[in-house]
């Protein structure tokens, strides 16, 4: 009874989400208050519609319900209890459903945020969102139900995908969806911008805490994806150019250029027509994203077992969606008024170029990612694209924005001169220039390459906080605590572009780093010792272990350090007897941001073991880089200006803004980025 | 610079950049594009010693054959021919006899391919696709039941230290 209670709200749902979408918009359009005044309550009770959805199925998940044809496909009473929770969202259908629960939760959010939209623009905002939504809920009704009946009910499941029983399931996809999903509201913000025919600074301000609220997640996302598939697949890489992985790195892409256009319009009125762009472009790559991971186009351990059926309605979703956005675009985007003009060599200038690489970037990885589908299709070839294609053609379109990055960061808006720019950068460019070299002579003989790669990690960490470091000093004299005073005064948002930036620096510290790991394959008797990157690691013993839903078996190793033991790690080969699979279960052992990474392969009739060995040198910088990225973004969304309505006046305006970007009385009154 | 100008720099910065980017994947396109290829195809079309390409089929059964320090060698097939392979590593958790593998690497001056790459399968119905439609082909494939899932999983290359 719970069950059709939860699959026909998800019916109700629709119906509202209907409402949600006509009401609203044609309140905007009749200048109508009452109708408008709609949108906001229907958005929360779909919100809460699919809400008690969702639960009904975790409930189902949690004790097992194996009446669900869902359930049965996706769960197992023995499995532990967390994994039957995260379960709900392992499949097709139940992420389907937390897809389209994230999607009503923005719809919510814009219903009772507190922040100044004018009326109209909410409107057609919740509006636009509640076309996405019925959608999707159509989607999920039609082709993906999860509240399928199953007659007779089995009494054991079928068990959920073993590479799936991990924490990691707890948090990558609801972080990735967030950030996904959360970009909805960016295009529907663009769509009601283009329906209402104004876009302006204001509008700016009013999308801006939802693109920044979604890239964070989405950074979150990306990065807990990379880390679970380094740890899980026992092999030591952490991204791989797998379609799938790209199809999460284009939105991010589109993302962060969209971020950063948003600052232009915000504070000088320009790019909007490229703005609006952006906006339906990364909905559009989410979207792409979707369809390729449900789609069955790839061959992925994200791609859910699926029917053709699906495939074709996504498409069909992405080409309504994408086409009708476009058209609108091109129908209104010309009536938008321009805005204003600017130098070159400027802060606008520098967003422009750091818009134009990004793009160009995210077109790279567009064709690396969809060219085999569409070749295979026309001409029936099969190729793979790889890391060497991206290595090719992403990075060196990424290297040169990575380098004029900081460069862009204390530019003055509408005109900057390269003189003053370089004259504030010559510090963080010695320290790093200092810092390649340093790195270089320590590893002499190693990699060539990746002293750059630290040099330019350090460049950009230090160039983000040359930023703060300036806008403290130059404010006149007064000794450390004034200037350290000063900088904890400045805006959040300046901040939060800090950390963003930093915490790039340090992924690429990170990623750098990883030219130096040592990789060892090996055969280990029991009692053997292999050296890895100055430790030792010996193989202590392999026994079996029967746990939950799973046998395995357990190599234990320890390591040592000089002969002084440091650590025991064990590593394991699992068997899941309800799927017949065997996953590989890392050993890892941290040391400062290295880590040491055991995995092993078959037992040998001898007894002997296949063990792969590595040493990976600061690793988790590249994770702890994009959390740093992540807290910037939020730290950013706490600003002042996106709490309050009107753009309200910084603190001691004239006082803070004490870098050389001194703006016009006009635009003082916003503080600067 | 009047608004004419500005526009035309930002055209201009536009252009260049696409240019180069477009250069960038045309060459890298030429360069680091790897091929499909079916063992009955490289036996009756043959392949240039050193050329890279990803060889997918059914492991033949009996020809898993080890020679101590992680070497392995076996025989991929697909019906219409078989090609040896020589493989330095760890071997996937899946790798079985008679079911179907993806490998990439190079065929030296005997014939002999070496791989630096097996594609794990990660669930126990999947077939690799183009392996699924190399056997196809040859009339080999008996698997059109609903439990197969060409798409349920995801191609994991296991590298040795040699990339």
């Amino acid at each position: 009874m719970l069950i059709e209670a939860g699959h026909f709200a998800l019916a109700l749902a629709l119906g509202l989400s209907v409402v949600q979408f006509l009401v609203p918009i044609w309140g905007a359009r009749t200048n109508d208050a009452t109708l408008m005044s709609v949108g906001p309550p229907a958005a929360i009770g779909v919100f809460a519609l699919i809400l008690f959805s969702f639960g009904v199925l975790s409930f189902a998940y949690a004790t097992s319900d194996f009446s669900l044809a869902n359930v049965v496909a996706n769960s197992h009473s023995q499995k532990p209890f967390v994994y039957k929770l995260t379960g709900v969202w392992g499949n097709h259908e139940g992420s389907m459903l937390l897809w389209i629960l994230i999607l009503a939760l923005f719809g919510a959010l814009v219903a009772v945020a507190r922040n100044a939209v004018p009326p109209k623009l909410r409107a057609n905002t919740i509006a636009m969102q509640g076309l996405v939504t019925i959608a999707f809920l159509l989607f999920l009704l039609i082709t993906s139900n999860p509240f399928e009946r199953i007659s007779p009910a089995p009494f054991e499941g079928q068990d959920l995908n073993p590479f799936l029983q991990d924490p990691g399931l707890a948090i990558h996809p609801p972080l990735l969806y967030i950030g996904y999903v959360g970009f909805s509201i960016t295009f529907a913000f663009a769509m009601a911008a283009l329906i209402e025919g104004k876009i302006d600074a204001v509008w700016a301000r009013a999308v801006r805490p939802w693109t920044l609220t979604a890239w964070g997640f989405l950074t979150l996302g990306i990065a807990m994806g990379s880390y679970w598939a380094y740890y899980e697949l026992g092999w030591g890489g952490w991204w791989f150019w797998d379609p799938v992985e790209n199809a999460s790195l284009m939105p991010w892409l589109a993302g962060t250029a969209l971020i950063h256009s948003t600052v232009v319009m915000e504070k000088r009125d320009a790019l909007k027509v490229w703005t609006i762009l952006l906006a339906i472009l990364t909905f559009s790559l989410s979207l792409l994203g979707t369809f390729l991971v449900r789609s069955g186009v790839l061959t992925s351990v994200h791609a859910f077992a699926v029917d053709p059926d699906r495939g074709l309605f996504i498409l069909g979703i992405l080409v309504f969606f994408i086409g009708g956005s476009l058209a609108l675009f091109a129908w209104r985007a010309p009536m938008l008024k321009q805005g204003g003009i600017f130098a070159p060599v400027s802060r606008e200038g520098a967003l422009v170029l750091n818009n134009l690489f990004i793009s160009t970037a995210c077109a790279t990885v567009f064709i690396g990612t969809l060219y085999p589908l569409a070749l295979e299709s026309l001409t029936g070839a099969k190729i793979s694209v790889g890391a060497p294609f991206f290595n090719a053609t992403f990075l060196p379109i990424a290297v040169p924005l990575l380098l004029l990055l900081p460069f862009g960061q204390v530019i003055a808006w509408k005109r900057g001169d390269v003189a003053g720019i370089t004259s504030r950068l010559y510090v963080a460019a010695g320290l790093a220039i200092l810092a390649t070299v340093a790195v270089y002579a320590v590893t002499l003989g190693g990699p060539a390459l990746a002293p750059l790669g630290i040099g330019l990690g350090v460049f950009l960490v230090l160039g983000a906080f040359n930023e703060v470091a300036t806008r403290a000093w130059q404010s006149g004299s007064g000794g450390v605590a004034l200037a350290a005073k000063r900088a904890l005064g400045l805006p959040r948002s300046t901040w939060g572009t800090v950390l963003a930036h930093a915490g790039m620096g340090v992924t690429v510290v990170g990623v750098a780093a990883t030219a130096w790991s040592v990789e060892r394959i090996v055969s280990m008797n029991p009692g053997d010792v292999q050296t890895i990157a100055g430790y030792e690691a010996r193989l202590e013993g392999v026994f079996p272990r029967t746990l939950h839903n799973y046998n395995e078996d357990v190599a234990r190793f320890t390591l040592l350090d000089d002969g002084r033991e440091v650590a025991q790690l064990e590593t394991m080969k699992r068997i899941y007897p309800a799927r017949g699979m065997s996953t590989t279960e890392a050993g890892l052992e941290t040391f400062g941001f290295s880590q040491v990474y055991i995995s092993f392969g078959e037992i040998q009739p001898d007894g002997s073991l296949g063990v792969r060995l590595y040493y990976k040198p600061w690793i988790l910088l590249i994770w702890i880089g994009s959390v740093i990225m992540a807290l910037g973004a939020a730290l950013a969304l706490t600003d002042r200006r996106y709490r309050v309505g009107a753009p309200v006046r910084a603190k001691g305006g004239p006082r803070g803004s004490g870098s050389s970007t001194r703006r016009p009385a006009a635009t003082s009154a916003v503080p600067a980025e | 610079m009047t608004r004419k100008q500005r526009r035309l720099t930002l055209i201009g910065a536009a252009g260049a950049t696409l240019a180069i980017a477009l250069g960038l994947v045309l060459w890298a396109m030429s360069d680091t594009i790897v091929f499909f290829r079916a063992p009955s195809q490289v036996v009756s079309e043959g392949v240039a010693p050193g050329v890279r390409f990803r060889l997918g089929g059914l492991v033949e059964a009996g020809s898993v054959e080890r020679h101590g320090d992680q070497v392995t060698t076996f025989a991929v097939g697909d019906g219409g021919g078989t090609v040896t392979v020589r493989y330095r590593g760890l071997l996937p958790d899946l790798f079985r006899e008679g079911q179907g593998v993806v490998t990439e690497g190079r065929l030296d001056a005997t014939g002999l391919f070496v791989a630096d790459t097996v594609l794990a399968r990660h669930d126990e119905n999947y077939m690799p696709r183009e392996v699924a439609d190399a056997l196809k082909e040859n009339g080999l494939w008996q698997h059109d039941g609903p439990a197969v899932r060409p798409a349920a999983a995801r191609d994991l290359p296991i590298t040795t230290p040699t990339q």
